[in-house]
Parts: C-alpha cells; structure tokens; sequence
C-alpha cells in the first residue's frame, strides 16, 4: 500500500523521510567538509590571520588558520616557553626578538632556496637576526618606520620634521607616548645625536635620560595600542612619540587628519619576521604560507594588511603593489621615485630598531618606568 | 559547645572548600614560589632569590605607585559611597515597592555591557572634541581637558563601583528596623539628624561593605587608569604591565601583586572588623 499525502504530489512516507534525512544530514556532511580543511597555528600580532590576509590561501590549500594573538615580543616568547614545541607552526617576530627565538632553539632551520629572496632588496638579503652561524632560521616580510606622528590640523609637515616639535609650548599636554621603552628611548637617542641610538656609552645614556625627563611636562598620557588609535583619531593627543605609519597609516586610510613623517634626526625601523615553529608537524604548509606571503602578490597583500600597512622587502612586491594599488605604493613611499622607502634607508636616515646593546634591557625599562611616575 | 562534623554538613561545605584550595590557595602558593625565581635572558627558572623582593621593594617608582594606587582607590570608595548614599536612600525609603524592584532591576542593567565598552564610551564624552565640551561650548564655556587626567580616571572607577555600592548600601537599609526610625521621629530628631545618627549607624555593615567592595574593584583595576588618566599616573596595576615588558620579569610583576593581595587582605580585614564592631556574631 502506498501512503500519500494528497493526489498528484507523489510524495511518498518513505521518499519523504529520505529527504528529511538527507536533510538533516547535511549540515553533517558540510562539517564533515569543514572538518577535513588542516588546521594551521600562527603566532602573531593581530590581524596576520584575519580573512583579509589569509582566506585565499585558506582556500587554495584547503587549510584554517587558528591564530593566537599577542601584544609585544615578552608577550609572545612568554607564550612560547609556556607551551609544548608544536604548538605554533608559524611564528612572526619582531626582529629584536628573532635571536631570542634561534637561542632558545623555538625555531626550525629554514632552506634559503625555498624562498624568493633573490627578489629581495639587497639590505633585507642577510637581514640581521635571519641568519645564524651561515643557516637562515627566520625571514623577515614586512617592515615599517618610526618617526614623529602628528595632527595635519595642528602642525605642518615642517613642523613635525624635528623631534624638537615635541616640545613645542603649543603641544603641552598634547603629546603622547607609545607606551614602550624601546622606540621613545631609542627615538630621544636618535634626537641627542646618536648614530646607532641602540648602542651608547653611559654618558650618552645619561643624556637621554635627561633629555627624555625634560619632555615629561609635555606629556598628555602612555597609551597602548588601543589608546593610541582612539587619542590620535579623536584629536585628544596631536602629536605622538614611538610610532609612525602602521598606527598612522590606518587612521588616514579612514580619514583622520594624522601623518607619520621622518624628521630630519632620522628615524627607526621595525620590522617582522616569520619562522616555522620547532617540531611543527604542518612544517610543509607554513612554509608554503612563507612562500606565498614572500611571494610578489602576497607581498602586495600584506602591505595593504587591514589592521595596519607596512612596507615590504620584495623589490617585486612593489612593483606588484605598483599595479594593484598605485595609491597605497605612493603614500606609502614604495615607488620608483627619488625619496623613497628605499632610499631613505640607504641616505642613513633610518635605524633599527633593536636591544640597547651597552645597557641591559631592564635599566631601559626601569628608566621608563620612573620616567613615567616622574 | 563543641560542634561534630556531619556527613551533611561536609556535603555542603567541602565543594567550597575545595574551590578555594584549587582557584586560590594554590594559584596564591604558585604566585609566592615564582616571586622569588629567576628570570635570564628572558627565560625564567625556579629558583629561591629574593632579588625581585628586593629590586623592587628598593624602587622608589614602585612606592610613589603604591600610594598612588592606596589613594586613588580610597577616594574612589569614599567618592562612590557618598554619591550612592542618596540614591540608595531614596529608593529603600521613598520609592514604592514596585518603583524599588525597577530601580533594582536598573542597578543591575550595567552589568550587562562590558566593563571595557562602557568606559570607551566615556572617552566620546570626556574628550576636548566630546559631547560635554561641545554642550558647554554652546554656553560659551570651555573647552576642558578631562580625559587622561586623575577626574577621568575617577569616572572609571565609578562606573565600576557606583552600582554594585548602590545595590550593596540598598540590601543594608531596606533591613533598618523602621521603628528606630519612627522612635526618632518621634523624639523630635530632624530628617537629616535621623539619617546620621539612626540610619547609618544601623546600615553601618553594609556601608563598610559597600565601600570596601569599591576600593578593591579600584585599587586592582586597570582599564580606567589607562584608557581614561591616559596611563598616568602609574599605578600598581600598570606597574604590572610594565614590568612584564622588561625581558619576562613575571617574578618581579609577582612581587607587585602579592603586595596587592598583602593589602587588600589588611584592609578587608580592617573594614570587616569595623563593620562588625560592637555586634554579636
């Protein structure tokens, strides 16, 4: 006997909980998809793992990115002397922290010939830190500068050309610090003359010192990452020591009246690199992720990276860029013109940003802790 | 009389017991051992140094934010407690009992939204460009820096503290006694004289209470002092933060804690024996 349930629809009871099963399975079937994508993990400051970055490569290698993001290099070795070797199969860097990685062993060896690095500018070929003992452990893929960021309704261009604008009677209580050592120290250092401003007698340190303490009237607040965007964007703080394009860069990209600009003290390079995670069991696919985002278009993309911009090292990612964003290339100085990022590296302007070499690290930043209860 | 231990009270009391061992005594016992490891390059390694006790015991840093942060939060309870007064006042004893459950029920709505959220917002109102200086620019006042200064600073901790304090002030006086109260009346004691030597005294646990809850949400708290004082000045919690961005000094960071939990321990301790002063238990 058939069962119907009405003349003419030839729904039958059995073809009905066919389809009723078929449907409730489905969602099954599509997690079973889901399920079968590789998980990759990534250690990284925010916004490498977002779908604006990775969801092409997600989808090409059939792979889910499961970031684990941190603020700041102690941050980020922290979680990593604190979990199993593994854990992370792709770890970016801030390079001052990449020999800390390759001492403590966190680290696989990497093959110079799996990576573009011919196309690389020359400067960035044997970037310190990358390369030990003659073996590539790290590569470096973006980088960025620091310099004086300012309100354009506030000051001209000209202006801002000096650290000295930030003492500028007009800025009390109107200038803001990124709330870490290195780069307002190493900022204070480039300003007292220092060639190397990571790299200075006690003499030299003690005039930093007194030079940084002498701003303090003119500071409006320590703000972190957060709190630099918001004070900048809502003009509570109109000029800002520590940072440059990568805070800058996106504020202007969303109509802020707020440019980063080198002065002519000259100014600091940060920069990122990625590595592949001791005992990674995805070592092939993080490399293919290095590979692409070394490549030219993926060093195209991660210029343009929405949670913040930054210069890349691949002579042919600028030309990429070039063609995909000539806004973006200009404004960001990777242009085929006189004057840009390249060239002011190579006048001297620009230094790295790195571990006070004649100081240890803690004396740095007792000083700044004392210097901001001061 | 001595007292057995049952078989029923134990059910009851062990999972607390428990707890307590498990998410605070160990937690506690683990934060003491780490302040006295060591950390080279960047890598820490059980050890028993009281070199972190005495680095930043030796800090004058560490002190001007030790009595930054004691201050701060003593103001705010004290701040917190006077403003909540009236508002706890009026509705255990002017508001009906409908009104009384809705006022509740609005004390309670803030903890809905984050914390976070919630003193972001101020930033839109506290700011030179924000909706307080653009109203009293239309009164021809202004502007007035008041975000990243000690006054914001202080909103935060309120809007932190001000409900909870509110509700905890309210359960206090709702359980006065109404005929002290009509006794004072009746002995020709005036309204504000009623409050202050009738209501307070008999709602004085709770007040303790209340303010002391307000001092320690304060004096832990670290999303008002930086995202409203712009970071300045340095209290005890951003020491915290500080400190770990110096070569993973965690067992120094332990040292400033347990300083914290040292002193929130004395005062709760100091505050529940006044409230309690003079009561049988």
């Amino acid at each position: 006997m058939k069962f119907t349930n009405g003349a003419g629809t030839g729904l039958t009871r059995r073809s009905l909980l066919a389809a009723g099963g078929a449907a409730l399975a489905a969602p099954m079937l599509s997690r079973a998809a889901f399920a079968q994508a590789t998980e990759i993990t990534m250690l990284a400051w925010y916004g490498h793992a977002e779908p604006d970055m990775v969801a092409g490569f997600e989808a090409e290698h059939n792979v889910k990115f499961v970031p684990k993001y941190y603020t700041g290099g102690d941050n980020m070795l922290g979680l990593i002397s604190q979990s199993p070797p593994g854990t992370y199969d792709l770890i970016l860097s801030d390079a001052e922290y990449v020999e800390a990685l390759n001492a403590a062993g966190y680290v696989e060896e990497l093959d110079p010939n799996d990576y573009p690095l011919d196309d690389f500018f020359p400067e960035f070929q044997n970037f310190p830190g990358n390369w030990r003992d003659g073996k590539l452990f790290s590569l470096i893929t973006r980088f960025g500068f620091l310099g004086v960021a300012y309100n354009t309704d506030a000051l001209t261009e000209a202006e801002a050309s000096s650290y000295n604008v930030f003492w500028d009677p007009k800025l009390t209580g109107k200038v803001g610090h990124f709330d870490w050592h290195l780069p307002n120290l190493g900022q204070m250092s480039l300003l007292n003359g220092n060639t190397i401003p990571y790299d200075i007698d006690e003499a030299a340190w003690e005039a930093v010192k007194e030079k940084t303490l002498s701003l303090r009237s003119q500071i409006g607040g320590f703000f972190d990452y957060g709190g630099t965007f918001s004070s900048l964007n809502d003009g509570q703080m109109l000029a800002f020591c520590g940072i440059g394009d990568w805070i800058t860069g996106v504020l202007e990209k969303n109509g802020a009246k707020v440019r980063s600009v080198i002065p002519e003290q000259g100014g600091l390079q940060w920069s990122e690199c990625f590595s592949i995670g001791k005992g990674s069991t995805k070592a092939d696919l993080a490399r293919k992720w290095i590979q692409h985002t070394t490549s030219a278009a993926g060093q195209a993309q991660t210029a343009q990276m929405a949670a913040y911009p930054a210069l890349i090292p691949n002579a042919r990612g600028w030309e990429a860029l070039q063609a995909s964003n000539p806004d973006e290339a200009r404004r960001q100085g990777m242009t085929a013109d006189a004057g840009n990022a390249m060239d002011l590296i190579r006048s001297g302007r620009i230094q790295y940003r790195q571990w006070p070499i004649q100081q240890d690290l803690e004396t740095w930043n007792d000083f700044w802790s004392e210097y901001k209860g001061s | 009389m001595r007292r057995s231990i049952s078989l029923y009270s134990l059910t009851f009391s062990l999972p607390l017991l428990i707890w307590q061992v498990l998410f605070f005594v160990f937690p506690l016992l683990f934060l003491i051992a780490l302040s006295f490891w060591t950390v080279r390059n960047f890598v820490m390694s059980p050890d028993f140094d009281p070199v972190n006790w005495t680095t930043m015991y030796g800090r004058a840093v560490f002190w001007q934010a030790y009595g930054t942060t004691l201050a701060l939060a003593a103001a705010a309870a004290a701040l917190t407690s006077i403003l909540a007064f009236p508002a706890a006042y009026a509705i255990a004893f002017k508001l009906s009992d409908t009104a009384r459950r809705w006022a509740i029920f609005l004390m309670v709505i803030p903890f809905f939204t984050s914390y976070l959220v919630r003193v972001y917002s101020w930033q839109i109102f506290l700011s030179d460009n924000g909706i307080i200086n653009v109203i009293l620019g239309w009164l021809g006042l202004g502007p007035f820096t008041m975000l990243n200064t000690v006054g914001a600073t202080m909103v935060g901790y309120l809007t932190l503290g001000f409900p909870l304090v509110v509700l905890l002030q309210l359960f206090s006086l709702i359980f006065i006694d109404r005929t002290l109260i009509e006794a004072a009346h009746n002995l020709r004691c005036g309204r504000l004289r009623t409050v202050f030597e009738v209501v307070i005294p008999s709602a004085r646990t709770g007040l303790v209470i209340a303010a002391l809850f307000s001092f320690i949400l304060s004096f832990g708290d670290f999303v008002s002092p930086v995202y409203l004082g712009g970071g300045e000045p340095t209290t005890l919690s951003i020491l915290i933060t500080d400190t770990t961005k110096s070569g993973q000094q965690w067992p120094r960071a332990a040292v400033v804690a347990l300083t914290m939990i040292g002193t929130l321990m004395i005062v709760a301790f100091g505050a529940i024996k006044f409230a309690y002063r003079g009561k049988s238990t």
